[in-house]
Parts: structure tokens; sequence; C-alpha cells
């Protein structure tokens, strides 16, 4: 089954024609318009391995994580990391390549935290395998979490296993009337206690807090924490993760990622926070320059991501020294640059 | 050898006393923690600040010198073993805490800040940094990301990698690398991770913010004995299985409890043949949940003993029998040598088993102690450098175990590193378009290969000649390459 996508890729690279890989189509949105022939990865799929007691999965990259979320379901487990949906057909694949996460980040970690191994293409058509199945493993470069965010630039995920962890035994939602200031001061102050803190949320005026753990544990924070318990607290993360709300509809998008301690950042656009404090999300028609220098300022990076991109790209431009490693890492996976041109960055 | 001229230029960028070339005082740097592999540097640079660091890597480049750094030099591969002909950069006088941000739970220090260190300075605002190699009394940050460090609570608050979130380091073309931020993500590649577990290979860190966790409110320890190694690792699964995630889970085989024991009076039962410690910490209600989860789970896998630790002393004595299994199984022969590799849980047994033959063939007794949580074992080999061979015997073991974590689907390093100690066997973990491509890795930062050179990634002339010698299953590894 692999033969097809090394010949395929193989053949791209010989006639240095670019390609455009993809899994569900769901987060087509993400980066920088890419040109080429599309290559789907959706008829490689299935769940090669799963052992719970292992706490590894492993699974082709077409596979949906749909697919793979039920299978962890069963047995009472889940991707800590909670990858978006977006609404759409996503893969496991896209999901890593994109290296996106959802509500629970910043307390339980990110894509690229949980991946311990990966099978890709290179650009040339090598096939290559690095990282395993087992949680710890120093033998060689971490290459496969180099692969997580890297929007498929340096080679085509084949396969992937990932660390899974146990569902919480128990999960309660509170909310908050607060400002913003308040809500961004007590995201930091609870992050900073021995609280089940699992996500954090604000928009207009409420702060929004999921609490995740044994039954005891939740309902003490619960009581220690006080606010306003959310009934359809499911389905308010699950909107979240996803982008399922008419806020984020508004074009164009930004996700600004800052010091999680960064005050109101007031760029005169309504905002919505999540991750503790550390991303801001905002559709704002303030030119890049002007929002990425507020993220720069705040320690962090700003990231068009729903809507055209600016002229120097979706991503924040890198450091001349940054610039040149890129440089240099893309031409050694992927010579010819036939592999998502443009994606990452406009200049490969 | 390093020229006079290229000497009294480095001379030139440091204080007199930063620069060490008389024979005594370059002893001491001839090897890391793994004192079997010895070389006396030509020089030690000790650089007290990050400029100084900068002046002579770019010294170092320009007249096509090699380094090698270096921080506590307590690491177990010689991945900071001296290379002839190189600068040994020594960066334990930047050891300076930089900043703690208690709000957005952030510590800002230099490389040679000791691990424990950082978690000292935290506590008074309730934080801590969670990753804590056994070594982390003497160990420095610097050194825990170039070998992306784990310790015994890793399965729960993950290694070195999971803990970071900026870095400053330098090219060895002098040039600054920020890499990481102060959020949680960057655009672009994660080079944070590239950069994590590279072993001085690829950049020269020169600070580190790392991520400080709060204390949780409780630690509870449960030791279960067993009277089969096999129970012992059943009962890891089933712990897991039963939703809970240990802070710790370790496993003692029984050779290392009787030693621990024997040295600590850790109050360990010796009629045993494996012992398991399972800490779990959180918020005090959640303690007592999983501590009664973990109580049934250990009971029903056929424990036949099962303490709970009555008091914060107990608890810490408990400990302190697995933190000196090391030096308790050194009580027991003139050397031991200790392996690291990683295995799939479910392994366990047959790994023990096959380790206990080889054991006998090698004519060399073994103690395993084992993160039984995330799959690391540790055997330690015991042996006697004064006898003829001894050493060489104690090694051609400890590969074969390395191999035989390969076989079974694991690693040849879960926490160590490669360094020049296990250099061969990762030609048996990788092929040649892998090595290539690490090979590739590094060439994108250092194109000269004077970072570290000869560590952590065998040349593949080296595999092929590795390889002639180690023939499995009649099948030759990279048949592709010439063999000299």
């Amino acid at each position: 089954m692999l033969e097809i996508f090394i010949d395929r890729i193989r053949a791209a690279h010989a006639e240095g024609s670019p390609l455009i890989l993809q899994g569900g189509g769901s987060k087509t949105f993400y980066g920088n318009a890419d040109e080429g022939e599309v290559l789907s990865t959706r008829t490689l799929t299935g769940i090669v391995d799963y052992q719970p007691k292992e706490l590894v999965l492993t699974a082709h990259a077409g596979t949906p994580l749909a697919e793979i979320e039920t299978a962890l379901a069963e047995r009472n487990q889940m991707l800590a990391f909670e990858p978006p949906h977006f609404g759409g057909a996503a893969t496991l694949g896209g999901s890593i390549a994109t290296g996106l996460s959802g509500p629970r980040r910043p307390y339980a970690g990110a894509a690229r935290d949980f991946v311990l191994g990966v099978r890709m293409i290179d650009g040339t058509g090598q096939p290559l395998r690095f990282g395993g199945q087992v949680i710890k493993n120093v033998a060689g470069y971490d290459v496969s979490r180099l692969m997580a965010g890297a929007l498929g630039t340096l080679g085509l995920i084949t396969e992937v296993s990932l660390k899974v962890l146990p569902k919480p035994a128990a999960e309660t939602t509170l909310q908050f009337e607060l400002d913003e200031t308040a809500a961004i001061e007590n995201m930091n102050r609870w992050a900073g206690q021995p609280l089940p803190l699992s996500a954090t949320s604000w928009h207009a005026g409420l702060l929004t807090v999921r609490l995740s753990g044994a039954e005891s544990a939740v309902h003490a924070a619960q009581a220690r924490l006080g606010g306003e318990l959310l009934h359809d607290a499911a389905a308010f993360w699950q909107r979240l993760r996803d982008q399922a709300t008419p806020f984020f509809d508004k074009r164009p998008l930004w996700r600004l990622a800052v010091k999680p301690t960064t005050p109101p950042l007031n760029l005169g656009s309504a905002e919505w926070i999540e991750w503790g404090g550390a991303v801001r999300w905002l559709a704002s028609d303030l030119p890049a320059g002007t929002l990425r220098d507020a993220a720069k300022t705040a320690g962090g990076h700003a990231t068009l991501f729903r809507g055209s991109a600016p002229i120097d790209g979706a991503f924040a431009p890198l450091a001349p020294a940054l610039r040149a490693l890129h440089r240099n890492l893309k031409q050694r996976f992927d010579p010819k640059g036939i592999l998502n041109r443009g994606r990452l960055y406009p200049e490969f | 050898m390093l020229s006079p001229a290229f000497l009294s230029q480095l001379r030139k960028l440091l204080p007199d006393h930063c620069v060490l070339h008389a024979r005594e005082d370059l002893v001491p740097f001839e090897s890391d923690g793994l004192s079997a592999y010895r070389n006396t540097p030509d020089v030690v640079a000790l650089p007290e600040n990050e400029s100084q660091v900068a002046a002579i890597l770019r010294l170092c480049h320009a007249n096509q010198v090699a380094v090698v750094a270096r921080g506590a030099g307590t690491g177990l591969a010689a991945g900071a073993l001296p290379v002839d002909g190189a600068v040994l950069l020594v960066l334990s006088k930047l050891n300076q805490i930089r900043h703690i941000d208690p709000l957005a739970r952030t510590a800002t220090v230099q490389p040679g800040v000791r691990n424990l260190a950082i978690s000292e300075a935290a506590a008074v605002h309730g934080l801590y940094y969670a990753p804590d190699p056994s070594s982390q009394i003497a160990c420095s940050i610097g050194g825990n990301v170039a070998e992306n460090s784990g310790g015994v609570h890793c399965l729960k608050y993950g290694l070195t990698v999971h803990n970071i979130l900026k870095l400053r380091a330098w090219t060895i073309a002098g040039e600054l690398l920020e890499i990481g931020s102060d959020t949680l993500d960057s655009p672009g590649y994660d080079l944070l991770a590239l950069m994590t577990g590279s072993e001085g290979m690829l950049a020269v860190i020169t600070e580190v913010t790392v991520k400080l966790l709060p204390r949780p409110q409780r630690a509870q320890v449960v030791l279960a004995a067993f009277d089969d190694v096999a129970k012992a690792g059943a009962a890891v699964g089933n712990i897991i299985a039963a939703g809970v995630i240990p802070a710790g889970l370790e496993m003692m085989d029984r050779l290392a409890i009787q030693a621990a024991e024997a040295f600590v009076h850790a109050g360990y039962p010796l009629d045993c043949e494996a012992l398991l410690l399972c800490e779990v910490d959180g918020v005090n209600e959640e303690v007592s949940d999983d501590i009664f989860t973990v109580h049934e789970v250990l009971a029903a896998s056929g424990a036949i003993e099962i303490h709970t630790a009555e008091s914060e002393e107990q608890r810490l004595r408990f400990w302190a029998g697995r933190k000196a299994a090391f030096p308790a199984v050194g009580r027991l022969a003139p050397d031991y040598y200790c392996m690291d590799g990683t295995i799939p849980r479910a392994q366990l047994p047959h790994v023990l088993r096959r380790i206990s033959e080889m054991s006998v063939e090698f004519g060399l007794a073994v103690a395993n102690v084992f993160h039984a949580g995330d799959g690391n074992l540790h055997p330690l080999i015991l042996f006697d450098a004064n006898q003829p061979g001894e050493l060489h015997q104690a090694e051609a073991f400890g590969s074969k175990i390395l191999e035989l974590c390969v076989e079974v689907g694991g690693t040849i390093t879960g926490e160590h590193g490669v360094g020049l100690e296990k250099i061969n066997q990762m030609c048996a973990q990788f092929a040649t378009p892998e090595l290539t491509r690490f090979h590739e890795v590094k060439a994108a930062f250092d194109p000269d290969t004077l970072l570290n050179p000869g560590k952590a990634v065998p040349e593949l002339h080296r595999c092929a000649e590795w390889g002639a010698m180690h023939i499995h299953g009649g099948q030759l590894p990279h048949p592709e390459l010439p063999r000299f």
C-alpha cells in the first residue's frame, strides 16, 4: 500500500512537480496557499496496534480521528491533546502535521508532546522511521516531534505512534462572571495551585473552567472555587475545540499566542481567550504588522488562522538565523521543494 | 593537538583562571559519569558569561577546531568525553537563576544551574521543576536538555522536552538562536524538540526557560512484593488499565532489593523476587482514591505483601532504597555498568529471563532496576575492572542487552543518551536512510561537524564494520555498504 505513495513522491521528486499532501481536508484553511496535485492519505487507514496497558496507539496517517477516539473510548482512554476536528473528517496524519491541539493543551500537553514515533516518506520518496512505540526514547534526534506542526513540508507522515491517557473519572465545568483582567489573573493563579484544571476559556465577561480527575478531587476543587455549574459542558468544550461558534466565523481570524500572564491586549476587537491566557483569538482588520508586534512584545507570535494571509504569510516571519536553519532542514528532507510548497513559509 | 597560536587566542578571550591547560587541572575533566571512557582534554575553557561562549565558538569555527560542551559531567554515556584536538567547553560557571515568574510559572536559568536548585528556588512559590533524574542534586539543566533527561516521575510529568519553553543557543558559527517562546508554541519547525536530546551536536545552550508546576498537595507510596517478576510486570499494566497514572512506578529485582535493603534499611521485604513502588500524587482526595484503587489492583495481581507508607518519613524511606539502588549495587562488586534500554512493558518477563540467561553466559551478575511505568530498564552489570577482560565482558554483555531491547520493539537508550558508549548499538536500531538523515540534521546546524564530533550518530562505515561482527539471523545489517 505504501508503494503507491513512495512511487508518487519519487516521480514528483524526479520531475520537480509539487504535491499537496492531504488527509480529510478539514484544515486546508490553515497556513499559506500551496500548489500542486493533491496526494491524499485517505486510503491509508486503520489502527495498526493499540495496547491500552502500554498507553500506546499506532495508526496509519489517513485514519479518521473519530475512529481512533472511538477505539480509545471503548477502553476508557483518550487523546489528551484534544485535537480539533473542525467539523470535518480530520485524520490522525493531518492532526500531527498541523500540530494543532484543543482546550486541554496547557494542562496535558500538545500534539507534539504525545508523538512517540512516525513512519514517513521524505521529499525524495525515501521511507523513514523515527522514534518508536515506547514512552522514553533518546536514541537519535527527535525527528518524529519535528514532524509535528511541520505542515507536511518535511515529509508525508504515513504512520504515527502516540501516547494515550486514561479518561478522567469525573469532569465538571464552572463559570464565573469576570472582566478580562481578572479572568487572566485567575487562570494563571489557579494554574499555580494544586487544582485539577483541564481547560480554561474567557469570552464576553464569562470565565469558564473545566476540572478533571477523580470524582472527589473535582468536588473538592469545585467547593473551593465556587462559580456556577455549566450543564451542557461537553458541548461547550466541543464547540470551542472545533471553533463551531459564530465568534470564529469572522474573518480575518487571528490567533495571538502570548505569555499567559499578558494583560488584555486592547486591540479594539472582541477576544476569545484560551489556554490559561496563552492564546487570544480575535477577528481584526488591523495591519498584520500591528498584530505581530503586539504578540511579539507579549513574548509570543501572531498567526493568521482563517482568512486570506498577509503578504509575509500566515505565520510570523522567523529571525534570520532561524530562517536559515529552516531552509537548511527543508533542503535536506525535500531538496526539490515539492511537498506542500509554500504552505508553512512562502519561500519554501 | 591544538596549536600554540590558537591557545594564545583562546586565552585572550577569557580571564586566566578560566582556561585550564596544566595536566593536573585537566585530569578531572577526562571523563563524565561513565568513567570507563577517559581522554584527557587538550584544553578546558570555563566561560563566565554568554558573550564569552559566543566568542569561543567563533574562534573555534574560524580555526576549524572542534568543541565538546560539558555541564556537570554526570552523564552516563560518555557524551561529554573529551575529543582529541578539541576545546572542552565547560558551562558550569554559567550558574545563575536569572528569573522566576511565579504567576506565569516559569524559571529562566543558565545551563550550569543544578536541576534540584531550580525546584529549591521555586519552592517558596509552591512550585517545582518536574523532571528529576537520580543525579538531580548534581546534574545541570543544560545537560538535562542535551540528554532529554527523565527521572522517576516522567510517566506522569514527562521528560525534559515536555517541561521547557525556550532556549538561547549558539551555533558553532557564533550565531544566536532563540528557540521557543514565552507562550506554549512557536511558528515554524519544532526546533525545541530537535534541540532537546541532541547531545551537544547541534548548538550550545546558554539559557533555558523551564515550566514550573504547582507542588502536589500530597504524595503517597505503596510498596508491593511479588514472588514472580512476571506478576509484578503484569501488575504495572493493571494499574494503568485501572485508569491511574502513578507519579512514580518503580520495580526492582531480587538482587537490587537485597543490595538496597542492606545499604539503607528501607524496610523492604527480602523474601521476594520483585518489588514495586507505586507513588500517586495530586490533591488530597484524589490521592486517597487512587491509593485505594492501587491497593486493590496489586492484591488482585498477586502481590504477596502490600504496605502503604504510614508517614511521610516512611514514604521517604521507601524511596531512599530505590534512589540508593545504584550505589547499593555498587557495594556488591568493585564496578558496575549501568544500561538504559526501554522496552514495551509487556516484554518485561521475556527480557528479564533473557538477561538472566546471558548473565550465566557471560559469568557476570546483574541487578535490575526498572522505571516500570515507562518501560525504561536499568540493568546493572557487576564486574571488576581489575580482572583482565572483565570490563570488556561487561561491555559485550551490555551491548547484547541493548540489542535485545531493540529486538523486542524498544530502544537502546531511554534517558541516558547515546554519547560514545552506545554508538555501535545505534547501528542496530537505525538503518542507513535514518542515520543519513541524522547526519543531515546535524549538517543543517553544523556543516563542518565541529560540535561534539563522533558522538550520538555513527558514521555509516562504522556501522558496516560493526555489522560485520554482529550477524543476526544470517543477515548482515547494512548489506548495501562496503566492508573495510
